[in-house]
């Protein structure tokens, strides 16, 4: 039978080192089969996150080879076996043990976001080309991959002024919702910093989702932020109507 | 004793999917101090794995349907061994608590004149299902998150609950750990609902994640609370074949829900065999075994399954559809399903049976203890039919977070905590790091085979009286296993410790399943293969006692007179 090497991260926060171990391997096994493997027969300590096996959940992000994974969806044949494997944990996030992070903090994020607010005027009806966009932002698996890909929080950790793309694709959930009577603008400037975000459409690269964060979701929220707080024409239309122009029709 | 973490709650509910998060969300609501605990991160329960959608009568899709209808099918499904109370409040209020989630925020796919879609699923007599492509749970317990996370109950992510503590026959709180470091954690509280989900780790093939091995099940069961009904062990008929790593990973229902075709080798459509007038909509129970029937007699695809056709349909609707079978296809086993059939097979998937509760509140035998969603029993009889369980959640999450409330109200302060019984459970927790037996990996996965090869989809008495044995083999080696390493996030010695709860819930299904002689639903026996109506009025019933296992029978509640006649008529009576 094949032998893959794998390099995987054995340590905590404080210190940890790549530890090798070597895995038989089946035809169609993915990255999180050899770490099972390995846990099984030679580490039954080693940490892991995961739950469906299917690419679901969003649990087992990892860094394989560099780049940031989900492992249950990455395939030991997609990757050059004559080299070792090496998995690490996310970059942006503390270490617990081994390719376990603390991502505590995503949770904290969002409890800050205000919740769904229906309105009150309005049949609970819609038609479907209505919710296409919001329901393609509601396939978010909180993987938390692209907050460790933004180069916001990887280079300068996290921070209190900036909410990352995941948090931002869900206020966006929010924003578009035909039934959603909120208006979080004022949160997204002042207290998601979305304005920290230029575009570098990393977060989209990696989502396993296919969600596209930038163009879809930040490039329309950024839009609305500028139209009003900025926008002196949309200021004076809003003295007269009164009100939020964040709906349209 | 040293100084321990503790908390105190009104309702302290242990599980965080729809159950959990429902019974939460109400008992806050009703003004209870409430805490979660859950194995995993937020979010990330089983629930999040549920696709096909959470059945309702809306009637949005069929304007015949109604409770009724649902009802009916409900117990036609679960063999009538259903608790009747259970299925009528299911079919009574799963619609409003669809709504329900709708005022929240979920976003559910719509019907061409703007109202929430239905689709077909096997068993029921009406397009159903309320969904979001095939991606149905992710959606709810998203929306279940969101609203929760406002409600102001706090969630103690990644910790295990591992023994529930009691003042006489009255639950007072807990112990458990926090799985990251390791350290020891109490809580006290008036009430406790028990949202663990079901016991799939205990089999070798199975849809279910490492979260699934009946923790909730073995608690009450150590606690003194009956658990009814542990032989029904659903198989779902279709999960993964291939590749290895994925073996028994779901496909949902939603596959033959939207035409999907099953083939066996020679290219016949088989369940015209087993069941002609519903084809692939028949139920889980028939379905799995016609494809388990149809591999044990050679005509299996090459990877000891049956395909899954739907590839009839243009590709843009099965990517609308289905679009994460689509991907899991073609991510994990290179296969486009919209050009090329699924090989599926069965696995296990879900169990029926589980503590005994009374309907409307959700309360277990035990003063104090409340149990929803799959870790409680009654609802589903031997059968449970696809969809019922996301709306089953919804309908007694939300019953069992304000019977705990109710009866935390009516409670006086809690006694302080059995020193001797918090000492026993940090023991029994530390005992692993300072023995010299075997892996606790090697045991798990002997238990997986036992329970795979000896009381699965086919029973007969030798193998369950040989399983028996094993299981027992089992016990004394678990409690003998060795863990290596720190406390801190170790995944052997969590293993170490679940596995005594699959042990206590493998022993009950095994123990239950020799007891019914008799084939119905989820349990199909060899040698009692018919359907034994002296049988079908009782429940199986397993309890504690002292350190073995006492299985009885009891006798079903009586079902009232109008809700027999919706029972016994014809489809087209109810149907109007």
């Amino acid at each position: 039978m094949k032998e893959a090497r794998f390099q995987v991260y054995r340590g905590d926060a404080k210190a940890g080192k790549l530890q090798e171990y070597t895995v038989a391997v089946e035809e169609g096994m993915v990255v999180l089969d050899a770490i099972h493997r390995i846990q099984a027969k030679d580490a039954p300590d080693l940490a892991v996150r995961w739950n469906c096996k299917a690419a679901k959940c969003g649990s087992c992000s990892a860094e394989v080879n560099g780049k940031p994974k989900l492992m249950c969806k990455t395939r030991l044949d997609d990757l050059p076996l004559e080299e070792p494997v090496v998995v690490k944990p996310m970059k942006t996030f503390p270490v617990v043990k081994d390719l376990v992070c603390d991502v505590s903090w995503n949770f904290e994020v969002n409890k800050r976001i205000p919740k769904f607010t229906p309105r009150k005027d309005r049949e609970w009806r819609w038609m479907q080309e209505d919710i296409d966009r919001v329901q393609e932002y509601r396939k978010c698996i909180e993987c938390f991959l692209c907050q460790n890909v933004c180069h916001v929080l990887r280079e300068h950790g996290e921070k209190p002024g900036f909410a990352g793309p995941r948090f931002l694709v869900r206020v966006a959930g929010l924003e578009t919702h035909p039934m959603d009577a909120g208006n979080r603008t004022k949160l997204l400037k002042d207290e998601m910093g979305i304005g920290y975000c230029n575009i570098t459409k990393c977060c989209t690269e990696v989502c396993p989702e296919d969600i596209h964060i930038t163009d879809n979701a930040i490039i329309p929220l950024k839009e609305r932020v500028v139209d009003e707080h900025y926008d002196p024409v949309m200021k004076v239309i809003r003295l007269f109507t009164g009100g939020s122009n964040k709906k349209e029709g | 004793m040293s100084a321990r973490e503790t908390h105190d709650y009104d309702v302290l509910v242990i599980g965080a999917g729809g159950a959990g998060l429902r019974a939460a969300i109400e008992a806050s609501a009703a003004g209870a101090k409430v805490g979660v605990i859950c194995k995993s991160l937020l979010g990330k329960a089983h629930t999040v794995m549920a696709e096909g959608g959470v059945a309702a009568a809306l009637a949005h899709v069929d304007p015949k349907d109604s409770w009724k209808v649902h009802f009916r099918d409900t117990m036609l499904g679960g063999k009538l061994l259903n608790h009747w109370r259970m299925a009528q409040l299911h079919a009574q209020e799963a619609p409003e608590r669809v709504r329900e989630l709708e005022r929240w925020g979920a976003v559910f796919d719509r019907t061409k004149d703007g109202r929430i879609l239905q689709r077909n699923f096997g068993g029921h007599s009406a397009p159903r299902l309320a969904h979001v492509g095939d991606r149905t749970g992710l959606e709810m317990i998203r929306t279940l998150q969101d609203e929760g996370v406002h409600q102001g109950f706090d969630v103690f992510m990644e910790c295990t609950v591992t023994k529930l503590l009691k003042d006489g026959d009255r639950v007072t709180g807990c112990f458990a750990y926090r799985r990251e470091n390791g350290r020891f954690l109490l809580f006290r509280a008036k009430a406790i609902v028990l949202a663990t989900g079901g016991i799939g780790k205990a089999y070798k093939v199975t849809s279910n994640s490492w979260e699934y091995t009946g923790d909730g099940h073995a608690l009450a069961y150590e606690a003194g609370a009956e658990l009814i009904d542990m032989e029904f062990v659903q198989f779902h008929p279709t999960g993964m074949v291939w590749p290895p790593g994925v073996m028994g990973i779901l496909v949902t229902e939603a596959v033959r829900g939207e035409g999907g075709i099953l083939r066996n080798s020679k290219g016949e459509r088989f369940m015209e065999k087993y069941d002609p007038k519903r084809m692939e909509l028949s139920t889980r129970d028939m379905v799995a075994r016609a494809i388990y029937t149809e591999v044990k007699e050679g005509r299996g695809s090459p990877h000891g399954g049956a395909f899954l056709d739907i590839s009839h349909k243009p590709a843009d609707y099965v990517k609308k559809k289905l679009p994460s079978m689509y991907h899991q296809f073609k991510d994990l086993a290179d296969v486009d399903i919209t050009t090329t059939p699924m090989e599926v097979g069965p696995t296990t998937h879900y169990i029926m049976g589980g503590v005994r509760v009374e309907p409307d509140t959700g309360a277990s035998t035990v003063p104090g203890l409340f149990a929803a969603g799959e870790c409680a029993g009654g609802m589903h009889g031997a059968n449970r039919l696809g969809g019922n369980s996301l709306s089953d959640l919804l309908v007694f999450g939300r019953r069992a977070g304000l019977g705990a409330a109710e009866y935390a109200k009516k409670t006086g302060p809690n006694p302080p905590l059995d020193d001797r019984q918090v000492q026993a459970a940090e023991r029994e927790m530390l005992e692993p790091f300072e023995r010299s037996g075997s892996s606790p990996y090697d045991v798990h996965q002997r238990l997986q085979e036992c329970m795979h090869s000896l009381v699965g989809i086919f029973r007969v008495e030798e193998d369950m009286t040989a399983a028996i044995a094993e299981i027992g083999r089992l016990k004394e080696d678990a409690a003998r296993v060795r863990v290596t390493g720190s406390r801190e996030f170790n995944p052997g010695w969590h293993l170490a410790h679940d596995l005594r709860s699959m042990l206590v819930c493998s022993e009950a299904v095994a123990r239950s399943a020799l007891t019914r002689k008799e084939s119905r639903g989820g349990h199909a026996r060899l040698d009692h293969p018919n359907l034994d109506p002296e049988q079908g009025r009782r429940n199986t019933v397993v309890r504690r006692d002292g350190e073995s296992m006492h299985v009885s029978q009891s006798p079903l509640p009586e079902m009232p007179a109008e809700l027999r006649a919706i029972v016994d008529a014809e489809l087209e009576a109810v149907k109007v």
